[in-house]
């Protein structure tokens, strides 16, 4: 694009990225889930085509916002807890790898705690465990944290309500319509059939698909347990045998 | 082939990713020349009118291209009283689908405990005069509805921009959210 405002054909017409394909996402209104009772818009949404708004997006590099892909020690003082190791790939729709690109990540404690002001949750802190990290991927995509396997916290969104162990994960992917935000579970977690925030997505596949496996070629003998978590950005263009225009 | 990854929600422990300086669009480098340095605040209420204390708002531009000393793209935490800031350069114009020009805009992402996925909208200046020919704020019919996109300038360089969530209740008008 230029300033002078002589604009070019990419920037003019970039490749949308494509609709979610439908049920795989959750809706604003989960009247299970109570907080998104007053937070969630009542009126339609308004259909953006998209632009050079939407295709493009913040390129973070490592240089000014640091990697850091330990977060089971802290000051080379090991956390209390099971040190775990999870990775996985960023792909997009059509299997591309998503390279260099950041994810964020924050969990709890392995008390279930959150080193944060506002949770208030009768477990213990550990000063050894901040609980935030930040990774890039590699060219073809995988990414690896090491860290301790998160504990279920009490929440009071209904009577004995709480939280199924997880991971909290931000991704920004090559565009700003890419940005996904989401929760990595764990494989066999007895309250996942009851917890509304993973409920909240429609389809049974994709919910499935939040949860990390166990996988016995990254665990590292004497080390640590490791799961695997592929995480699949939207795709570019249209699908198969659907004309260009977005939507 | 795999659909894209669902969606979960920020939660209200989000606060662990906020470093400071993040809602500084210009900590970078210089003012380039040519370029205004703006604030773009507002407040973020729920559909029972109470402040959205626990939000992330993020900001992305594609005006002034990004560059070293301008990434383009800002996190903010909204406070007690709902409110965000952010101090960032004045974007202008930037190319729309086909011959189409957009009015200068920013785009903003809002992620909170209670939304399950991001909600999207865009700040729009009031009184440019780009304004009557950008063809998503000419999509929407109701002019009150429009009016949700205009950040309006509440003082020297200071745009004031509030998100609601929800409802016509007491008479604010529901913000306009995207379907990007
Ligand atoms: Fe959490």
């Amino acid at each position: 694009m230029s300033r002078s405002g002589r604009l070019d054909d990419a920037a003019r017409d970039p490749i949308p990225f494509r609709p979610f394909s439908p049920g795989t996402q959750p809706p604003y209104d989960a009247p299970a889930y109570l907080s998104t009772r007053a937070r969630h818009p009542a009126r339609p949404l308004v259909t953006a085509p998209h632009t050079v708004t939407e295709t493009t997006g913040p390129c973070f590099t490592p240089s000014r916002f640091p990697a850091l892909a330990d977060i089971s020690a802290t000051d080379g003082r090991a956390a209390q807890g099971e040190r775990i190791i999870v990775n996985g790939r960023v792909l997009d729709e059509d299997g591309r790898p998503v390279p260099h690109t950041m994810l964020e990540i924050w969990q709890a404690n392995a008390a279930g705690r959150y080193a944060h002001l506002v949770d208030q949750h009768n477990a213990p802190l550990d000063p050894h465990f901040r609980g935030v990290g930040r990774v890039f991927s590699d060219e073809q995509g995988n990414w690896r944290i090491v860290t301790i396997k998160p504990g279920a916290y009490p929440w009071r969104n209904h009577a004995n309500a709480w939280r199924p162990n997880h991971i909290h994960f931000s991704l920004f992917g090559q565009g700003f319509a890419q940005r996904l935000v989401t929760q990595m579970y764990f494989p066999g977690d007895p309250l996942l059939p009851l917890d509304p925030i993973f409920n909240s997505i429609p389809d049974a596949a994709a919910r499935d698909r939040l949860i990390s496996s166990f996988d016995l070629e990254t665990t590292q003998p004497e080390y640590a347990l490791g799961y695997r978590f592929d995480i699949v950005l939207r795709g570019r263009g249209a699908t198969p045998f659907e004309d260009g225009e977005h939507r | 082939m795999p659909t894209a990854t669902a969606s979960q929600t920020i939660g209200p422990y989000w606060h662990l990713l906020e470093e400071k300086g993040w809602d500084d669009l210009t900590r970078f480098g210089p003012v380039p020349e040519g370029a205004a340095r703006i604030t773009l605040t507002g407040v973020v209420t729920d559909g029972d009118g109470a402040p959205v204390a626990d939000g992330c708002v993020e900001v992305w531009q594609a005006d002034p291209p990004a560059s070293d000393d301008f990434l383009g793209w800002g996190r903010a935490a909204t406070d007690a009283q709902g409110r965000y800031s952010f101090t960032t350069l004045k974007p202008g114009p930037v190319p729309g689908r086909g011959d189409a020009r957009q009015a200068p805009h920013i785009a903003i992402t809002l992620l909170a405990r209670g939304l399950l996925k991001p909600l999207v909208t865009r700040a729009y200046f009031a009184g440019e005069a780009l304004n009557d020919t950008d063809p998503l704020l000419a999509a929407i019919e109701d002019p009150a509805r429009r009016d949700t996109l205009l950040a309006r300038e509440a003082g020297d360089g200071v745009w004031q921009f509030d998100i609601r969530l929800q409802g016509e209740g007491d008479g604010r008008a529901e913000t306009v959210f995207l379907d990007v």
